[in-house]
C-alpha cells in the first residue's frame, strides 16, 4: 500500500517548508553538488563491507554475511521532542521492571484484577525458577529497546518493548561514525548530541549491577552464541568497545560456586554476564538439555548471588505482544501516573467479539503473532493479497489467542537518498535504555529503521529495511 | 585473555603464514617453469605440488602436472581444503572470532584482503593473472604484519600471534628444504661439482631468499652456504634459527606475562641453544633429512606445548 500520501513527513511540512529540526541539515544539503552526493552515497556500502558490519540471515548459508543498507540522510529529532520522549520512555521502563518483579513475587497486579492470570500462566517466557528471586540491584531489564513510531507532529506511539535482548545498538554507533567520517563539516554546523559514549555507559551500568559480594572492579563479559549468530558483529563490537571479554559457552564453566572463564592463565570468575543467548539455551541443566551455547549450572550460581545475568532470565514475560496490550494498565498500576507515551490501539483476538471485528476488518489491520518477532509471521492487511488474507483468516480462526491486531498506522516518513534524489520512506525509532540501581539512562539517539521500498511499512532488516543515523539536536 | 582467543590468534597467523609461503612456493615454481623445457617444467610443477603438501588431493583429480592445473588447484580448488583461498578464509574467520583481541586496523586489512582475493578467485586463474594473485596473497601478509606491528597492544595476544607466525614459518622452511635435500647429497662427496643453480635458485626463491643469499655469499652457490643460510643464519627472517629465536622471544614474553614457565618455554629454550651451538658440518654429518625431520618434530611439540600451557582448548 502507499501510505506516503497521508503520512507525516518529518522533514517537510504540507506546504513544502522545511521543519525547524531539519533546517540546518537542509541548508547544508542544498549547497551540495548532486553528483558529489551520489558519489558519497555509492561509497557507503564499501565502508560498511570493509569494517565488516554485517549480519547473518537465518536459513541462509552460514557463511553468508549481509549488510544492512545505510541511508545517508539523517533522521532528526528536536531537543524538545527528545525531552518528551525520554520522560515517557523512563516511565515505561520503570513500570516494566516493577511489573516483572511483581509477577515473580506477590503478583499484586493480578490480585488487583488489572491483568489476567493467563498472561504469564500460558507464556513460554515465564520462568518458574525466577519466582521469589530478586536479581542483584533489583534490575531485570538492564538494556531495553523501545520501538517508537510517529504519526503526527505530537503523536508518538510505542509499538513494541524489547525487554530481552534488544539488538541494533552497534548500528546506532557505526552509523554515526560513518556520517562523521563522510560529512565531517556537517557536525560543525548542526549541534548533535553524541552517542559514542554508549559503550562506556553500558559498561558502567552493568558494573553497577554486579552482585553485592563482588570485590574490586567487577569482571564483565559478553556471552555470544558464536561467529555464525546473526548479531555476532554486534556482540564482538560491544565487548571490544567496553573492554570486556567476548565469551562463548565453551569458555565458561562453574567452579567453586562461580561462573568462570577459561583464560590463558587459568579460570577467572565472571561477575556480570551480558548474555546475547536466549533463556532457553542459557543452562543445559535447567532448560534445554541439548544446549551447548550456555553454561551448565549457571542458574544455581545466579540464584545464590554469584553472578549477574543481563538481562535477567525470564524478562521475556514483559515483551510479549499480549502483555503489550496491557501496558497502559501496567504503567498506571506501578507508577500511579497516566502513560506519557501511548500504545498503539491493540485488539486481542483471544476475545470472541474482538476476533469477529478483526476478521471483518482484516484488510485494514496489521496482525501479529503474540510471540513473533523480526517482522515474521505478520500480516499487513492493506498490502496483502486475497490469498494471504485468506490464509491469515484461517490461522486466526484456528488459534485466535496467538494473535493481536492493530490499525495500520500511517508511519511518519523521512527522506532517503534515492536514485532520483530525495524520496520519503516510512521510519520507526528504537532508543536504547540502560537500567541500573543508579537510575535509568537513555542515550540521546537510537536506531532509525527505514522501509527502503517505496510505500512499505515493514522496517525490519530481515525484510528489506535499512537504517539511518539518528540525530537528537542539542538545545 | 581467553584460551579460545589465544588459540584463534595463534591459528589466524599460522594460516596467514602458510598461505603466504604457499604463494612464495608457487611464485618460485612459476619462475622455474618459464626457464625450462616442457618436460622439466612438468617435473617442477610436480615438486611444487609435493612441497605444498597437497599431492594426494591433486592426484585425486589430475593425471598430469601443468602449470595452470597446479596453480588453480593450489590457489582456489573447492575440493582442496588446503588451498590458498581456504587458508585465507581461515585467517579471516579466526580474525572475526578474535575481533576484540585485534586492532581495528588489523581487522580492516585482513577483511579487505579477504574480500579482494575471494572476488579474484571466483574465476579460474589464467597465465596472465597468476602473478597478480600471488602478489595479492603476499601483500595480504605484509599488510597484516604491518598493521599488527603498528597498531596492536603488546600484550599476550600479540605474542600468541607471533608464536603462530614463527611456528608455521619454521615448519614451512624446513619442509621446503627437505624437499630438495637429495640435491645436496651428491655434492657432499663431490665437493666442487657445480650445483644445478636453477634448482637452488628455486629453493631460495621459495623462501624469498635469493637476493639476500647472493648479497651475503657473493654469488657462491654451494650446499654448505645454502644450508648455513636457511638453517643457521639468524639474519635471514625465514631461517630456522631466526624463526626459533623469534618464537623463543614470544614464548618468553608469554611466560613473563603469565608469571610461569611451562613446557613450551623449556622446549624452545632447548631448540634455540641447540641451534646456537650447531655447525653446518654437524648438520651434514647427522644427515640433512634426518636433521630436518627431527627439527619439524620438535617444532610441532613446541606448538602443542603452547596450546597446552595456555589452555587453548577445553
Amino acid at each position: 500500500m502507499d501510505g506516503a500520501a497521508v503520512a507525516f513527513d518529518e522533514m517537510l511540512d504540507p506546504s513544502g517548508e522545511v521543519r525547524p529540526a531539519y533546517a540546518g541539515y537542509h541548508a547544508w544539503l542544498e549547497r551540495q553538488q548532486p553528483e558529489w552526493l551520489r558519489r558519497k552515497n555509492a561509497e557507503t556500502e564499501g565502508v560498511f563491507r570493509r569494517t565488516g558490519i554485517t549480519f547473518n540471515v537465518y536459513g541462509e548459508d552460514a557463511a553468508e554475511e549481509r549488510l544492512i543498507p545505510f541511508d545517508m540522510v539523517p533522521r532528526i529529532v528536536s531537543a524538545a521532542e527528545w525531552r518528551r520522549l525520554s520522560r515517557g520512555i523512563e516511565q515505561r521502563v520503570r513500570a516494566l521492571n516493577a511489573f516483572i518483579h511483581d509477577l515473580y513475587h506477590r503478583q499484586e497486579i493480578i490480585r488487583a484484577g488489572r491483568v489476567p492470570e493467563r498472561l504469564f500462566r500460558d507464556n513460554a517466557a515465564w520462568l518458574p525458577h525466577m519466582v521469589g528471586f530478586t536479581p542483584p540491584g533489583g534490575v531485570y531489564t538492564h538494556i531495553v529497546g523501545i520501538d517508537l513510531v510517529r504519526t503526527g507532529p505530537d503523536d508518538f506511539f510505542v509499538l513494541e518493548d524489547n525487554a530481552r535482548t534488544p539488538s541494533g545498538v552497534s548500528y546506532m554507533l557505526e552509523n554515526r561514525e560513518t556520517m562523521m567520517a563522510m560529512f565531517p563539516e556537517l557536525f560543525t554546523r548542526v549541534p548533535v548530541e553524541t552517542v559514542s559514549d554508549y559503550p562506556m555507559r553500558l559498561a558502567r551500568s552493568l558494573a553497577a549491577c554486579a552482585p553485592p559480594r563482588t570485590e574490586g572492579k567487577p569482571v564483565v563479559a559478553v556471552l555470544t552464541p558464536g561467529i555464525y549468530n546473526s548479531a555476532y558483529y554486534e556482540h564482538a563490537f560491544l565487548a571490544d568497545q567496553m573492554g570486556a571479554e567476548l565469551v562463548e559457552g565453551s569458555d565458561l564453566r562453574v567452579i567453586d560456586g562461580r561462573v568462570a572463564m577459561r583464560t590463558t592463565g587459568g579460570y577467572q570468575p565472571v561477575d556480570v554476564l551480558y548474555r546475547r543467548v536466549d533463556d532457553e539455551y542459557l543452562d543445559a541443566l535447567t532448560f534445554n538439555p541439548n544446549s551447548v551455547l550456555g553454561v551448565p549450572g549457571i542458574m544455581d550460581v545466579y540464584r545464590s548471588g554469584g553472578i549477574t545475568i543481563a538481562n535477567a532470565p525470564g524478562t521475556g514475560i514483559a515483551d510479549d505482544k499480549a502483555v503489550y496490550s496491557f501496558m497502559p494498565e501496567i504503567v498506571e498500576f506501578y507508577t500511579g501516573e497516566k502513560p506519557l507515551l501511548p500504545n498503539v490501539e491493540t485488539f486481542r483476538c483471544a476475545d470472541p467479539d474482538t476476533l469477529k471485528y478483526v476478521l471483518d476488518n482484516l484488510a485494514e489491520l496489521v496482525v501479529k503473532e503474540v510471540h513473533g518477532s523480526g517482522g515474521y509471521g505478520m500480516l499487513v492487511g492493506p498490502a496483502a493479497s486475497k490469498r494471504e488474507l485468506a490464509a491469515f483468516r484461517a490461522k486466526l480462526t484456528a488459534r485466535p489467542e496467538n494473535y493481536i491486531a492493530q490499525p495500520t498506522l500511517a508511519l511518519s516518513t523521512c527522506p532517503v537518498f534515492a536514485r532520483k534524489g530525495l524520496s520519503p520512506r516510512h521510519v520507526d525509532l528504537r532508543p536504547y535504555v540502560l537500567v541500573s540501581p543508579n537510575g535509568i539512562d537513555i542515550t540521546p539517539g537510537g536506531l532509525t529503521r527505514v522501509a527502503l521500498k517505496k510505500g512499505s511499512l515493514v522496517v525490519n532488516s530481515s525484510q528489506g529495511g535499512g537504517t539511518k543515523d539518528t540525530w537528537v539536536l542539542k538545545d | 585473555m581467553l584460551g579460545r582467543t589465544a588459540n584463534g590468534l595463534f591459528w589466524m597467523f599460522r594460516y596467514l603464514e602458510r598461505a603466504e609461503n604457499t604463494a612464495r612456493l608457487l611464485d618460485a615454481g612459476l619462475r622455474m617453469a618459464l626457464t625450462r623445457d616442457l618436460i622439466t617444467a612438468e617435473e617442477e610443477w610436480r615438486s611444487v605440488i609435493h612441497a605444498s603438501g597437497q599431492s594426494r588431493a591433486y592426484r585425486a583429480k589430475h593425471g598430469t602436472f601443468t602449470g595452470i592445473q597446479v596453480w588453480n588447484h593450489i590457489l582456489r580448488d573447492k575440493d582442496n581444503a588446503g588451498s590458498v583461498l581456504a587458508m585465507m578464509r581461515q585467517v579471516r574467520t579466526n580474525a572475526r572470532g578474535v575481533r576484540n583481541a585485534i586492532s581495528g586496523e588489523l581487522w580492516g586489512v585482513v577483511n579487505e584482503s579477504w574480500m579482494a582475493l575471494d572476488d579474484k578467485l571466483t574465476r579460474p586463474v589464467t597465465q596472465g593473472s597468476v602473478g597478480e594473485v600471488i602478489d595479492m596473497v603476499r601483500r595480504a601478509g605484509t599488510l597484516a604484519h604491518g598493521a599488527m606491528a603498528n597498531s596492536m597492544l603488546r600484550d599476550a595476544g600479540y605474542h600468541f600471534a607471533r608464536a603462530g607466525t614463527f611456528v608455521e614459518r619454521a615448519d614451512n622452511t624446513a619442509r621446503i628444504l627437505d624437499m630438495k635435500y637429495y640435491l645436496l647429497l651428491p655434492s657432499l662427496s663431490y665437493v666442487g661439482t657445480p650445483l644445478d643453480s636453477g634448482q637452488w635458485d628455486q629453493v631460495l626463491r621459495s623462501v624469498s631468499g635469493q637476493r639476500a643469499y647472493r648479497w651475503l655469499n657473493a654469488g657462491q652457490t654451494d650446499p654448505r652456504g645454502i644450508v648455513q643460510f636457511l638453517v643457521l643464519d639468524e639474519r635471514f627472517p625465514r631461517s630456522l634459527a631466526y624463526s626459533h629465536s623469534m618464537l623463543a622471544e614470544a614464548v618468553t614474553a608469554l611466560a613473563r606475562i603469565h608469571g610461569q614457565e611451562g613446557d613450551s618455554h623449556r622446549l624452545i629454550a632447548d631448540s634455540t641453544s641447540k641451534l646456537a651451538g650447531l655447525a653446518v658440518t654437524q648438520v651434514f654429518e647427522q644427515g640433512l633429512h634426518e636433521f630436518l625431520t627431527e627439527f619439524t618434530r620438535c617444532n610441532a611439540a613446541i606448538a602443542l606445548a603452547i596450546s597446552n600451557d595456555y589452555r587453548f582448548l577445553r
